[in-house]
C-alpha cells in the first residue's frame, strides 16, 4: 500500500520536474529523475518534517548536496504544501524563489545552499555534529552524486563522521554513473566505491535506488545502528523513467524542448 | 609592556565566553596549540572539534552547525582556513551561516616559518564577499574586547590575528566599536591608516615625524569591513593625505579599502604601505625592515606623501 503511494508520488514528482525544466529552457533533467525515487521515499515515508514548519528546531534535516538536481526537491516541496505548486513553472526565473541551485535563504525547505559540488556532505557533518552535542535526536540525510564523489572535500567529510560517531547522519549516494561528460568510469572512476565507504568505518548498504521497498528497508535499517554513520548506495539510472534520457550523459545538463518535454511527459504517464 | 600575542588574548576570551554561553563551539584544524583555541578545548572538550587538517571540510562543518543554531569558530592559520575560499564563499557567507573565522598566524610578522604560512591574501578575500566583517585587532585589549562582541554578531566574521607578541597601544578600559577607527594620536598634517600587529610601529613612525615637525595622526582600523566612511571622509576632506600601513599584501587590504572610499570621494590621497612581493623566512625585525613595515619606513614613505 504504502509503495503504492511511493509509486504514484514519484510518478506526479517526474511529471513535474520535466514541465520545470521544459519551462525553464535549462537545467539538469538526468541526476533530477535519477534521485527522485529515493527523495520520494525518504520526505513521504521517513523524514520527521513539518511541511507548514519548515524551520522547526526539531525536524530531520535533509542536505541535496548534488545541488544541481534541486528540481527534484522543489517537486517533492510543491507536493508537501510548503512551497506552492504553481511557483515550479518560474523554475530559474529572474526574480523567482526556484533558484536553479538550492538557496536556503530564499526558499523554504530548503536546508542548505549548495552546487558547487563536494560541499554539502560537510554541511550535513555539521547539522549532525550539532545535533550530538545539543542532545537533540533529529537525524541528517544527505544525497550526494557519484561525480561530486571526485571531490576531496568528501572525503574529508567522509573521514570525520565515523570519528564523532554521527550515527545520526545517513549519506544517499545517487549512483547513476554517469556524469556531465560522460560515464564515471572513464573521467575518474570511483570503483570500488562501496568498499571506500567501508575503509573509511562507515556502515554501507547497496540497493536499488528505484526499489521503493529497498530505498524504506534501508532507511530504517540505517537508523538503527549505532555509534557509525550510514551510506546507502544507491545504485539508479540516469534520465529513469523517460526512455530517450535513461543512461545517456547527453541529457546530464540539457533541458527538453516543448516537442520532447512533451513526448517525456506521456511516456511516464503511460509506464507502470 | 611585556606583550601579548592577539591570538593568546582570543584563546583566553574564548575559554572565558565558554561558560558564559553553551551555543559557544570551537573547531580546529590540527593547530589548536598554535591558534590558542587549546584554551577552550581544555576547558570544553565536549564542544571542541579537532577537525584534522581538513580545513575545507572544517568550513562546511562550522557551517552546518551554525545553521543548526549553534555558534562555532572555526579556526586555523588565516592563510589555511582562507584559502578555503570557495567553500567560505558558498557555505558560510552565501547561507548567511554565523561562522566566525578565525585566522591566526598573519603576514610576514611571523618570521622564521616563510611565506607558506603567512597569510597576506586574506583580507583581500574576505573582504569580497558581501556579508562577512573583518576584523584585525592591534593589540591583546583590543582582541578581547573584540572577541566579546564577535560572539554576540549576528552574522559570519573573519577575525585575523597575529603569531607574535604586540605591546598595549589600547588603555586597559579600552571599549571596542565594531566599525570605528580609533585615534590613537591626534595630528593635524596628515593622517597614518594602521591595523593589526602594525599599529604600534605607525605610533613609533609618528614620533619619529614629530621629531621633524610633522604632526601626524594615528588611526587604528581595527574593523576593515564594514570599513569607517565617516572617519576616513573627514580625514580626506579636513587633511586630505592618508598614509595606510598593514602587514598584508598591498592588492584589497585596507589600503585598497581606505582608496575606495577617497576616490569615491573625490578629494584626497592615499598612500599604501604593504607587502610587495612573496615574502621569505627570517627574524620578523628583519622581515620588517626589509619588506617596508619598520617605523622608519613607515616615517620615510610618510614625508614622501606630505611633500609629494
Amino acid at each position: 500500500m504504502e509503495i503504492e503511494k511511493l509509486k504514484t508520488i514519484a510518478k506526479e514528482m517526474r511529471v513535474d520536474i520535466i514541465r520545470m525544466l521544459t519551462e525553464a529552457g535549462s537545467g539538469h533533467p538526468g541526476g533530477s529523475l535519477s534521485c527522485i525515487d529515493i527523495i520520494v521515499t525518504l520526505f513521504f515515508s521517513k523524514l520527521r518534517y513539518r511541511p507548514n514548519d519548515p524551520n522547526w528546531a526539531d525536524r530531520d534535516r535533509f542536505v541535496l548536496s548534488k545541488g544541481h538536481c534541486v528540481p527534484a526537491l522543489y517537486a517533492v516541496l510543491a507536493k508537501l504544501g510548503t512551497l506552492p505548486h504553481d511557483e515550479l513553472l518560474s523554475l530559474r526565473k529572474l526574480n523567482s524563489r526556484m533558484q536553479g541551485h538550492p538557496d536556503r535563504n530564499r526558499t523554504p525547505g530548503i536546508e542548505a545552499s549548495t552546487g558547487s559540488l563536494g560541499q554539502g556532505l560537510s554541511v550535513a557533518l555539521g547539522m549532525a555534529m550539532a545535533g550530538k552535542t545539543m542532545k537533540k535526536d533529529y537525524r541528517v540525510y544527505c544525497m550526494i552524486s557519484d561525480g561530486e564523489s571526485q571531490a576531496g572535500q568528501v572525503w574529508e567529510a567522509a573521514m570525520a563522521a565515523p570519528k564523532f560517531k554521527l550515527d545520526n547522519l545517513c549519506v544517499l549516494l545517487d549512483y547513476n554513473k554517469i556524469q556531465l561528460s560522460g560515464a564515471v568510469r572513464d573521467i575518474m572512476n570511483l570503483e570500488p566505491l562501496a568498499e571506500k565507504w567501508r575503509a573509511f568505518n562507515w556502515n554501507v548498504t547497496e540497493i536499488d535506488g528505484h526499489d521503493f521497498g529497498a530505498i524504506l528497508k534501508a532507511l530504517n535499517d540505517a537508523e538503527k545502528v549505532k555509534d557509525k554513520p550510514t551510506l546507502i548506495l544507491c545504485h539508479t539510472i540516469k534520465g529513469k523513467g523517460v526512455s530517450f534520457m535513461e543512461g545517456k550523459w547527453e541529457w546530464h545538463g540539457k533541458s527538453p524542448n516543448r516537442e520532447e518535454g512533451e513526448r517525456a511527459v506521456q511516456e511516464i504517464l503511460a509506464r507502470n | 609592556m611585556a606583550g601579548k600575542a592577539t591570538r593568546t588574548a582570543f584563546g583566553e576570551t574564548l575559554a572565558r565566553l565558554g561558560a558564559e554561553n553553551p551555543r559557544i563551539v570551537v573547531l580546529d584544524a590540527d593547530l589548536s596549540k598554535s591558534t590558542m583555541s587549546d584554551f577552550f578545548a581544555s576547558k570544553f572538550p565536549d564542544r571542541f572539534f579537532d577537525m584534522g587538517i581538513a580545513e575545507g571540510n572544517m568550513v562546511g562543518a562550522g557551517a552546518g552547525m551554525a545553521l543548526a543554531g549553534m555558534i562555532p569558530f572555526i579556526c586555523s592559520f588565516a592563510t589555511f582556513v582562507v584559502g578555503r575560499f570557495e567553500q567560505i564563499r558558498m557555505s558560510v557567507g552565501y547561507s548567511r551561516a554565523n561562522v566566525k573565522i578565525v585566522g591566526t598566524h598573519c603576514g610576514i610578522g611571523i618570521g622564521p616559518d616563510g611565506y607558506s604560512q603567512m597569510a597576506l591574501e586574506d583580507i583581500a578575500l574576505m573582504r569580497s564577499l558581501p556579508n562577512m566583517a573583518v576584523v584585525q585587532p592591534g593589540d591583546a585589549i583590543e582582541a578581547e574586547r573584540a572577541v566579546e562582541y564577535i560572539a554576540r554578531h549576528d552574522g559570519p566574521v573573519f577575525l585575523r590575528l597575529t603569531r607574535q607578541n604586540l605591546n598595549d597601544v589600547n588603555p586597559p578600559d579600552y571599549k571596542f566599536e565594531f566599525g570605528k577607527g580609533v585615534v590613537l594620536r591626534p595630528g593635524r598634517d596628515m593622517t597614518i591608516m594602521a591595523t593589526g600587529g602594525v599599529v604600534g610601529n605607525a605610533l613609533k613612525a609618528a614620533a619619529l615625524l614629530a621629531q621633524k615637525q610633522v604632526d601626524a595622526q594615528v588611526v587604528n582600523i581595527h574593523t576593515i569591513k564594514p570599513i569607517d566612511r565617516d572617519l576616513i571622509g573627514r580625514v580626506a576632506l579636513s587633511q586630505g593625505k592618508i598614509l595606510t600601513v598593514e602587514d598584508h599584501g598591498i592588492v584589497g587590504g585596507l589600503g585598497s579599502a581606505v582608496a575606495e572610499v577617497v576616490a569615491e570621494l573625490g578629494r584626497g590621497r592615499v598612500k599604501r604601505v604593504a607587502v610587495e612581493d612573496y615574502a621569505e623566512s627570517g627574524d620578523p625585525d628583519g622581515l620588517y625592515k626589509k619588506y617596508g613595515l619598520s617605523e622608519d619606513n613607515i616615517a620615510a614613505k610618510a614625508l614622501e606623501l606630505l611633500h609629494d
